[in-house]
C-alpha cells in the first residue's frame, strides 16, 4: 500500500493572530509558522502503518509557497519516504481553497497509483474541514473522517471516527480517505539524525498548472476582522460574592 | 427603457419563484437534531422556497415531526436499510438525486459531525466550494464565518451557482416545531454499498443536557487532576441543571470522552452560563466558547488567559470552591 499524506504550513497554533489594516487577511509576514497539528497526527499515522508493513511507501505533499518545504522536511524527518511540493506563490496563497487542494490531490492520487491518502481533519487556519471529504468525492473513494483509531481487517480498514455523541467503527475499502483527529496518535518529534537524513530525500517540484489545475477562486473574500471583544469582567472574592452576582444576572 | 426594467422585474420575479433551498436533517434514534432546527431558520434568512430531506434507515418519526417545521414547503424522505449510520458514501448520492430533480440554489445542513462529513462530499461531486459553520448570512451569497480559532471574522462572497453551507448552530436559534404541513414525500435512490459498511456506535450515556444545547455548561480541565475529580462537577453540574464539558487537556489525560471537548476541534457552544473550573483558555478553548453569555472562571492562577473573557472570576482552589459553591447552591 502506497499512501499520500497531505502537510499544510499554517501560522503556529500558539500564535495570536492579527488582522491586517487592510483587512483582507491575518499578518503572515514573520509570523512563526509551522505543521498543521492534524497533518502531524496523519503524518505519524502514515509512519506507523509503514513501521507495521501494511503501507509500503509514505509520500508527504505540501501545496504553498517556498517555504511549504520546511514542512515536507519535517513530515521526511518524521519518516516519510519522498515528497511532492506543488509550488503556488504566497501571494496567491490566500486565494487556493480545499476544493483546489482537493483537485491537487486527486489527480496526485491517481497518477501515482496511491491507495491511501491521510489528511488532518482540519486546518487551524481556515478551519474548513473539507479537503478529505472533498478529495474523496473526486476520487469516487469512501471516507472515514476525525478517525481516532485505524486497524488493518482484511482486505478492508477498520476506522473508529469521532462522532458528536461519542465513537463510530466503520469498515472502509482501499483505496480510501482518512482525516485524522486530534487522538489518533501521539506524534513523534524528529531527531537530529533524522533531520540530517531527510535532507538527502527527494522533494518532487511541480505547478498546479502541471497537475491540469486551475486555481481560480470561487469566493472572494470581503473583509477579515477582529471578533468582537468582550467587557472587562470582574473578580470576585468569594464564593457567596459569585453566587450573589450570578443571580443578580439571572443566572441560577 | 421602461419595458426593459419591466421585463427584468418580471426575470428576478420568475427566478426567485424557481430558487429553492434543501435543508439536509440529521437525526439519531428516530429524533430530529437541534442543529437541523437552525439550518432551517438559515435557510428562511436565504429566502427561497425550504425543501427538507431526511434520508436514513428508519425516518417516519423524523418525517413527521420535519412536516410539522415551520416554513418548510417539501419533505422529502429517502428510506433504505443501506442508509443506516448514514455513511457519506451512501447520502451524498440521496442529496444529489435530489438536487438533480430540484436544482436547489442552497443546499445547507447543520455543523456537525454529520454535516461536515456529508456536505463537501456534495459539493465536489457539484465541481463548488462548499462554506463550512457560517455564522451569518448577509445575501443569499454573501456569508460571514470564523477562521483562525474564533480570532478573526471572515465574510466571503460566494460566486459557485450552488452554494453548499454547514451553519454553526448557535449562531441560527432552532426553528419552531410547528405550523408546518409538508407532505413527505418519497424520493428513492439507488444506494450504492460497496465502499464502505457500517459497523456501530458507541455513544455515551448521560442523563444531563446535551451540551451543544444546554443553557448552561459545567467545564473541567487539567486542574481537575483526574477523571474521579470531575464527580465534584457533576454535582454542580446537577444542581444548575448543566451539561459537563471539557478541555482538550482533560480529555486527552482521559479523564472524560471526547466527545465531552469544547473548543476549535471540539464543539462550540453558546449557553447562558460557562462554568470553567481549572481551565487555563488557550485559544483553542476560547474558541469553542466565548460567545457564551455570561463566563465564569474558577482557577487558582490570577494569571491564567481564562481570566480576560471571564465576566465573573475567583481566584481560589477549586477543590474547596466547587463544594462550596454546590453546596451553597
Amino acid at each position: 500500500m502506497r499512501i499520500l499524506v497531505g502537510v499544510k504550513r499554517v501560522i503556529d497554533y500558539a500564535v495570536k493572530v492579527r488582522v491586517r489594516p487592510d483587512k483582507k487577511g491575518v499578518v503572515t509576514d514573520g509570523v512563526k509558522h509551522s505543521m498543521n497539528p492534524f497533518d502531524e497526527i496523519a503524518v505519524e499515522e502514515a509512519i506507523r502503518l509503514k513501521e507495521k508493513k501494511i503501507a509500503k511507501e509514505v509520500v508527504a505533499l505540501s501545496i504553498g509557497p517556498t517555504q511549504a518545504q520546511e514542512t515536507l522536511r519535517t513530515a521526511l524527518a518524521m519518516g516519510a519516504d519522498s515528497a511532492i511540493h506543488v509550488e503556488v506563490p504566497a501571494g496567491e496563497l490566500e486565494r487556493v481553497q480545499p476544493l483546489h487542494v482537493s483537485r491537487i490531490i486527486s489527480k496526485l492520487a491517481t497518477e501515482g497509483k496511491f491507495d491511501l491518502v491521510m489528511v488532518g481533519k482540519q486546518a487551524i487556519d481556515d478551519d474548513c474541514n473539507q479537503t478529505a471529504q472533498m478529495t474523496a468525492a473526486m476520487l469516487d473513494w469512501p471516507q472515514a473522517t476525525f478517525a481516532s483509531k485505524v486497524e488493518k481487517d482484511g482486505d478492508y480498514l477498520k476506522v473508529t471516527r469521532e462522532i458528536d455523541g461519542g465513537l463510530e467503527t466503520i469498515k472502509v475499502g482501499v483505496p480510501a480517505v482518512i482525516s485524522a483527529d486530534l487522538r489518533l496518535n501521539e506524534p513523534r518529534y524528529a531527531t537530529l539524525p533524522n533531520i540530517m537524513k531527510a535532507k538527502k530525500k527527494p522533494i518532487k517540484k511541480m505547478k498546479a498548472s502541471e497537475l491540469g489545475v486551475d486555481l481560480t477562486p470561487t469566493i472572494e473574500v470581503i473583509s477579515v476582522e477582529d471578533p468582537p471583544v468582550r467587557a472587562a469582567g470582574i473578580k470576585v472574592e468569594d464564593v457567596d460574592t459569585l453566587i450573589a452576582k450570578l443571580k443578580e444576572a439571572g443566572r441560577v | 427603457m421602461f419595458s426593459l426594467r419591466t421585463s427584468r422585474l418580471i426575470q428576478t420575479g420568475v427566478l426567485r419563484r424557481f430558487q429553492s433551498t434543501l435543508v439536509v436533517a440529521e437525526h439519531a434514534d428516530s429524533k430530529l437534531s437541534a442543529a437541523t432546527l437552525s439550518a432551517v431558520t438559515a435557510a428562511k434568512q436565504v429566502g427561497h422556497e425550504i425543501t427538507c430531506i431526511v434520508a436514513g434507515a428508519d425516518c417516519k418519526q423524523v418525517a413527521a415531526e420535519l412536516s410539522k417545521v415551520g416554513g418548510v414547503s417539501k419533505l422529502l424522505v429517502a428510506e433504505d436499510a443501506a442508509l443506516e449510520g448514514l455513511l457519506p458514501e451512501r447520502v451524498a448520492p440521496v442529496l444529489l438525486a435530489a438536487h438533480k430533480q430540484f436544482n436547489f440554489s442552497h443546499i445547507i445542513a447543520g455543523a456537525t459531525a454529520f454535516g461536515k462529513s456529508v456536505l463537501p462530499r456534495v459539493a465536489a461531486k457539484l465541481d463548488v466550494s462548499p462554506i463550512s459553520d457560517i455564522t451569518g448570512i448577509q445575501a443569499p451569497d454573501t456569508f460571514v464565518r470564523t477562521i483562525y480559532a474564533g480570532n478573526a471574522i471572515q465574510t466571503l462572497k460566494a460566486k459557485d451557482a450552488v452554494k453548499v453551507l454547514t451553519v454553526r448552530g448557535t449562531s441560527f436559534e432552532p426553528a419552531e416545531v410547528s405550523g408546518g404541513s409538508a407532505a413527505p414525500e418519497p424520493l428513492t435512490v439507488d444506494v450504492d454499498k460497496n465502499s464502505s459498511e457500517y459497523i456501530g456506535q458507541e455513544l455515551s450515556k448521560s442523563d444531563r443536557p446535551e451540551l451543544t444545547s444546554a443553557s448552561n455548561v459545567v467545564s473541567g480541565g487539567r486542574g481537575l487532576k483526574s477523571g474521579d475529580n470531575f464527580e465534584l462537577l457533576y454535582k454542580l453540574a446537577d444542581k444548575l441543571n448543566a451539561a459537563v464539558g471539557a478541555s482538550r487537556a482533560a480529555v486527552d489525560a482521559g479523564f472524560v470522552s471526547n466527545d465531552m471537548q469544547v473548543g476549535q476541534t471540539g464543539k462550540i457552544i453558546a449557553p447562558d452560563l460557562y462554568v470553567a473550573v481549572g481551565i487555563s483558555g488557550a485559544i483553542q478553548h476560547l474558541a469553542g466558547m466565548k460567545d457564551s453569555k455570561t463566563i465564569v472562571a474558577i482557577n487558582k492562577d490570577a494569571e491564567a488567559p481564562i481570566f480576560q473573557v471571564a465576566d465573573l472570576g475567583l481566584v481560589a482552589d477549586l477543590f474547596k470552591a466547587v463544594p462550596e459553591m454546590t453546596e451553597k447552591l
